[in-house]
């Protein structure tokens, strides 16, 4: 599905990340961990190339990254679901209309995915802030509306960096029920978080491999988690 | 194809995404209104000029003098040789010698209208009209210098080029502004655009993140921008029409500065400039667009 093959990623001469080797395949559900700076964001953005990497190969749903077009990269991130750090809006659209956002710029019928969307909101505790301006949000509730945003078009790949930061225990265990649930659907899953209690809870649901940022290189977790 | 279906179209939902956009907005309106305002009137003078030109250039090129000057006792019989000579001549429609009082007619704006020209050497003319063929002017010269030793052609050709020259040169001058203000608007336009989409970074980061192409965010920009510069040239033109409407009719005494408007389905030419204005800001905005989504991952 997203395959990473001997990737490193320089910048202003410094190299961030080298020598990253990872299959991502359908089903899979990795959490990925490391100190701040160590290069999640770096690697996240990679997955879904909005980042090109400086030597090695990224493969996506078959398809070498470098060879895609923009029209193709935009398809291509389609069939992705991405939960950014700072939570990116549009902070003109009310809260509904942000997470129906990628349904909007698919040509997808609005109406006929009502349904899903309030199922959606109201699985994220955001019913009642359907009609919000995302700058009246809390940082919990963006968070959530980020993640809501990032499932709605069921992707086969959830990529998602600290999609808990901000919530409490019992919402980031909800939120984390939603993407055990889409894993088991057979779509893949890559979390970025600092979090090791949230990891530990969700490896009692679900067989997750964990993976750290260490020294620029990736490396499966020992038995510290 | 399809995209220029969807910009004709609209997508109220693709419209929604791209935020409000301000000052650009006004900008727009009021550049293209502007630029549409001024075109009218560069449209007008260049149309009146090409009208000046095409008249002076006919109605002096169908005529010719020629001035017979002898001694008196010369001059009847010269002036009746010079008119069979004209008569005999490929591409003269008419010749005619003016009579006394056309020739005082003539100098009554400088003498006065008492002036007694049996008494005085005034030359004979002979108002000559060419027909659609024209003369052979050099010809006529050479075979009036051998006949009619007293008679000198003038043709206008010396008077008549600057003149004519001038007003082409007007009609040019008035394109050429014509397409000066066409660039000086896109170029405003296209800064508005850039304006618009280096403030909207972040909406079009998070569009492309959640999967839009760029023709479907590029769309979202020109439309607005095309029809934004669409409403404001109509203005801009509807008002320069009124402006032009309202100068004096052509008339003699007003001589050129009166026939500055249009004339006929002169008047039609200013139904072009809104389109022609949007049909700019859909280019230019449609390149300010591609360039900024280009920089973007």
């Amino acid at each position: 599905m997203i395959e990473l093959d001997q990737v490193a990623y320089s910048y202003g001469g410094g190299e961030l990340l080298s020598d990253v080797s990872i299959r991502l395949t359908p089903g899979s559900f990795h959490f990925l961990t490391g100190p701040s700076g160590a290069g999640k964001t770096t690697f996240l953005k990679l997955c879904y190339g909005e980042l090109r990497a400086t030597s090695g190969q990224v493969r996506a749903f078959e398809t070498d990254m470098r060879d895609l077009d923009r029209d193709q990269m935009a398809m291509l991130r389609r069939r992705m679901g991405v939960v950014h750090q700072d939570c990116r809006f549009l902070d003109h659209l009310p809260l509904a209309d942000n997470v129906a956002l990628p349904l909007t710029v698919s040509g997808r019928d609005l109406a006929q995915e009502q349904a899903n969307l309030t199922e959606l909101l109201s699985w994220v505790g955001l019913s009642n802030r359907a009609s919000a301006l995302p700058p009246e949000l809390s940082g919990g509730e963006r968070q959530r509306a980020a993640l809501a945003r990032a499932v709605i078009m069921s992707p086969d790949v959830v990529l998602a960096d600290e999609p808990t930061g901000n919530v409490d225990w019992e919402m980031s265990q909800r939120l984390m029920q939603l993407l055990i649930e889409l894993n088991r659907m057979g779509k893949a899953v890559l979390i970025a978080t600092h979090d090791l209690g949230l990891i530990r809870a969700a490896k009692s649901q679900v067989q997750a491999r964990v993976l750290r940022i260490s020294n620029r290189r990736l490396q499966l977790a020992g038995a510290d988690l | 194809m399809n995209a220029i279906l969807r910009l004709v179209m609209g997508d109220a939902q693709a419209d929604r995404v791209v935020p409000p956009t301000g000052f650009t907005a006004r900008l727009t309106l009021f550049a293209s209104g502007a630029m549409a305002f001024l075109t009218v009137f560069a449209l007008a003078l260049s149309l009146a000029s090409g009208r000046l030109a095409d008249r002076w250039a006919e109605e002096l090129a169908r005529s010719a003098t020629l001035r017979i000057s002898a001694p008196a006792d010369q001059m009847a019989a010269q002036t009746e040789a010079a008119l069979t000579v004209l008569r005999q001549t490929p591409g003269i429609a008419t010749a005619r010698a003016l009579s006394n009082e056309e020739q005082a007619a003539l100098l009554a704006p400088w003498f006065g209208p008492d002036l007694p020209l049996d008494q005085l050497p005034i030359p004979q003319l002979i108002e000559i009209i060419e027909d659609e063929n024209g003369f052979d002017a050099q010809g006529l010269r050479h075979r009036l210098t051998a006949e009619v030793p007293g008679a000198t052609l003038d043709d206008h050709t010396r008077w008549r080029k600057p003149l004519v020259d001038a007003a082409h040169s007007l009609r040019r001058l008035g394109w050429i502004s014509i397409l000066l203000i066409g660039g000086a608007m896109a170029a405003m336009i296209t800064l508005a655009a850039q304006a618009a989409l280096a403030a909207n970074r972040q909406v079009i980061e998070v569009l492309r993140l959640v999967g839009a192409r760029d023709t479907y965010i590029a769309l979202a920009f020109v439309r607005r921008f095309t029809i934004r510069a669409f409403l404001g040239a109509a203005v801009g033109a509807g008002l320069g029409v009124l402006g032009v409407a309202l100068l004096p009719a052509a008339s003699d005494e007003g001589g050129f500065l009166t026939g500055l408007g249009f004339q006929g389905v002169g008047w039609l030419w200013p139904a072009f400039i809104p389109p022609l204005g949007g049909l700019v800001a859909l280019l230019a905005t449609g390149a300010a667009a591609q360039r900024t989504l280009r920089g973007l991952s």
